[in-house]
């Protein structure tokens, strides 16, 4: 194909669970669902305490146009709205279920009519789905596209995390709604192509969807060495179609959608029996869990009830990680819940839990080789501490994604991403005040013009 | 109540390499050539190598414990700067030049500017050219080598001769055009011949840089661009033979593998090693063929060392999608 692949790094697959089908949990007593789950505006909750509700059921209706409605993952009471604290600080309502343990389907649910391509996108909006590789932006806001804009939809399989199956599975498990959802992209967006990107540590996921591919025109599986991070957006665009999204552009903007396959997989189901998503496949692993496993999770399940599920702990935990152990969020305890873009609960024992401290940088220039962006986290770092706005900008931190493969692989144990994350802040706060300069000294122009006039 | 959880920001795991681990694969990767050179110069060799580590470490430490700063000596860098210095020294090196040799890498050229990472010039090799020009006539002394490596063997000096004489380097022959005396290519490339500790054996030192090169320590970009460049302006001078003894002679190959990588004072990026390697061959050459010393891989590396903010800086790797503003 002639593509220059991005640069990585080789982070320990670790995929214990690959060969597990995932277990349905049973309702746990009480789920805690929080209003905000996806990026944009949270939902605002139409039910009440005492009401009874049942799986399904819209509890959240959607916040505006970048925002997701809710739904009840168990059958129960309603027994209070409190509010809930968030991973980055801020606080949002949630509703607190009791479950009755009978998980009894909302009468109300009907699979909705499917004709054409603004019928498609209503009902990806009314499923309530977001990007649920992680991201958690609404999945409607994203594919609400012109569709002769879109040259080509990736699927993004590459679940270049470690530990983490829960797409793999899903790819296995739902094989044959997964390459239906990706013809209906076919069939509404007509790009060029419809690819979905796996790594090829998944050998199986890889040859069933080949085999379902074959016979649908249009859709075709593209296999991409392990590497992380292959299921970065950009890379992900990048190592199958060899375009590059410009600093500050969307995907769209160069002809791509990129989809995650379990948010495929819910919209489908959505269609076929109108059910949204109120459940997530999960990964559970970790050195301080006793049986690693796949579970079907209700939303809104606390990692107590979990880990209790899978059987609890070989080690007292003593990091729990939503989601992966290159991006993922170290929560602070076993009461936080799994919400809709959670994928994985990792839970660390106490040798894996405390890293390396730092020494001194070695100059050593593995974080630009192992950079996918080709950015220079150590000279960011520098000037970062000296302070220089001036130099962050054009050294281009706010083109990093995060991924975290700088501070992987320094040998000095530097906090480079980490450094990252607040060097975009003290950047904005630059651009911010730059701007506000130029705008002051535009009116003042102005007003001297007005003066002499 | 239940324990607390560690939080931190991703990512949550490391690869297994650190600073240390390097810099024992650094180590490791010159262990050919420290037998080599107890083979070609005999045990006085390893006395000076062992010498050089532990003084380097020694003086790091108690640098380091003057000033109050954490002490460093745990990552192993003091003990490879030690032993580079040792190589680039000859056999009959009195300990007290060796020493002060030491002194300069360790306490003026590595933490007089910030310890590891902060120095702009390679420690060994500048202490070595202070050795070279303060010690000038010891420094020049090169022990006659075995031409047979196992007679050196079982002695101290090898062939035993106490008082060492000076004997005419490949390089000196090759400063008059050719190569002459008893030198052979094949000589130059194993080593055998008059010359610093380390610097004689090719081959050792070409094992030990493909190690470095297979563990991804060092890119093969700088060791490449150098060799290169001084074979293609020999090859221009003097033709095809003699640009094969021009990269086997002297210090070239354990200049160009074990400190033009060095990572502090080099660029960091690809292209900015390959613009670092091909000045050093370049400033090599010059003073090989026009000036007046025979040698001058040393000073093309330090010279290079100056240039390599400037050079990082022209080189600095393109952010992928960045728009220019």
């Amino acid at each position: 194909m002639g593509i220059k692949l991005l640069p990585g790094v080789h982070a320990p697959h670790r995929k214990n669970t690959a060969d597990m089908e995932p277990v349905r949990m049973p309702p746990p007593a009480v789920v805690k669902i929080p209003m905000s789950m996806n990026i944009g505006r949270p939902a605002t909750p139409i039910v009440k305490p005492g009401q009874k509700v049942a799986v399904g059921e819209k509890i959240g209706e959607a916040g505006g146009f970048v925002s997701s409605p809710i739904f009840a993952s168990v059958s129960g009471t309603v027994k209070k709205i409190e509010d809930v604290l968030l991973f980055h600080g801020g606080t949002c309502p949630a509703v607190v279920i009791e479950s009755d343990g009978e998980q009894t389907l909302f009468e109300g649910l009907q699979a909705p009519e499917v004709t054409d391509f603004d019928s498609f996108i209503n009902a990806v909006a009314a499923s309530g789905v977001v990007g649920l590789g992680g991201a958690g932006f609404p999945t409607a806001v994203k594919l609400k596209a012109d569709p002769a804009k879109v040259d080509f939809i990736c699927v993004n399989g590459a679940e270049c995390e470690p530990y983490i199956t829960a797409d793999t599975r899903t790819m296995l498990d739902n094989s044959e709604r997964l390459v239906k959802g990706m013809r209906m992209l076919y069939d509404y967006y007509k790009p060029e192509h419809v690819w979905i990107g796996i790594e090829d540590n998944k050998p199986k996921a890889i040859s069933r969807l080949k085999e379902l591919a074959a016979r649908i025109d249009g859709v075709d599986v593209y296999p991409l060495p392990a590497m992380y991070p292959q299921g970065g957006e950009k890379v992900l665009i990048h190592n199958i179609t060899g375009r590059v999204v410009p600093e500050g552009k969307l995907p769209l903007d160069v002809g791509c959608i990129v989809v995650n396959p379990t948010t495929l997989v819910t919209i489908v189901r959505f269609i076929e029996t109108g059910m949204p998503l109120v459940e997530k496949v999960l990964t559970v692993d970790g050195s301080a869990i006793k049986n690693p496993q796949n579970v079907i999770v209700p939303i809104g399940t606390s990692l107590r009830d979990v880990a209790e599920f899978t059987g609890g702990f070989r080690e007292p935990p003593k990091k729990i990680i939503m989601g992966g152990p290159m991006m993922g969020i170290a929560v602070p305890g076993l009461d936080e819940v799994v919400i809709k873009n959670t994928n994985a609960l990792l839970f660390l024992n106490a040798k894996d839990a405390v890293l390396p401290e730092p020494t001194p940088c070695i100059k050593c220039g593995r974080c630009i080789a192992h950079c996918p962006l080709h950015l220079m986290p150590a000279d960011i770092e520098t000037a970062f501490q000296m302070n220089k706005p001036e130099d962050l900008k054009a050294l281009k931190v706010n083109l990093c994604m995060e991924c975290g493969c700088c501070s992987y692989i320094c040998p000095a144990r530097r906090p480079l991403v980490q450094t990252n994350k607040l060097a975009k802040g003290v950047l904005n706060a630059y651009n911010a005040k730059l701007k506000a300069d130029a705008e002051k000294k535009a009116a003042k122009e102005a007003a001297g013009k007005e003066a002499s006039a | 109540m239940e324990e607390m959880m560690y939080v931190s920001i991703s990512p949550h795991i490391r690869a297994k390499e650190d600073t240390r681990s390097i810099m024992r694969d650094v180590l490791i990767a010159l262990c050919p050539a420290v037998v080599a050179s107890v083979l070609i110069f005999g045990f006085r060799a390893l006395l000076v190598e062992a010498f050089c580590v532990v003084c380097c470490v020694a003086l790091e430490l108690v640098f380091e414990r003057i000033c109050k700063r954490p002490s460093t000596i745990g990552d192993l860098s003091a003990a490879v700067t030690g032993l580079i210095l040792a190589l680039n020294l000859p056999v009959s090196i009195p300990l007290w030049q060796a020493l002060v040799g030491c002194a300069v890498a360790i306490v003026v050229v590595k933490q007089l500017f910030g310890g590891i990472g902060h120095n702009f010039a390679n420690p060994a090799m500048t202490g070595r050219i202070v050795m070279f020009l303060a010690f000038s006539s010891a420094m020049a002394t090169w022990a006659p080598a075995a031409t047979n490596p196992a007679a050196g063997l079982g002695s101290w000096y090898s062939p035993a001769t106490v008082d060492a004489v000076a004997t005419a380097t490949p390089l000196r022959y090759l400063k008059d055009g050719a190569l002459g005396g008893d030198y052979t290519i094949l000589r130059l490339f194993l080593g055998t011949v008059g010359g610093s500790l380390g610097e004689t054996s090719a081959l050792a030192l070409l094992i030990g840089g493909c190690y470095l090169i297979y563990r991804k320590v060092i890119s093969w970009h700088t060791p490449v661009a150098f060799i290169c460049t001084v074979f293609v302006l020999s090859l221009l001078k003097g033709g095809a033979s003699f640009a094969a003894a021009e990269i086997f002679a002297g210090g070239l190959f354990l200049g160009a593998i074990f400190m033009a990588t060095d990572y502090a004072t080099t660029p960091s990026t690809s292209a900015g090693r390959v613009v670092f390697g091909i000045g050093c061959g370049l400033i090599t050459c010059l003073i090989r063929f026009f000036g007046s010393y025979p040698e001058g891989v040393s000073f093309s590396i330090l010279l290079m060392n100056i240039l390599t903010p400037y050079i990082s800086k022209w080189t600095m790797s393109k952010p992928l999608g960045g728009v220019k503003q």
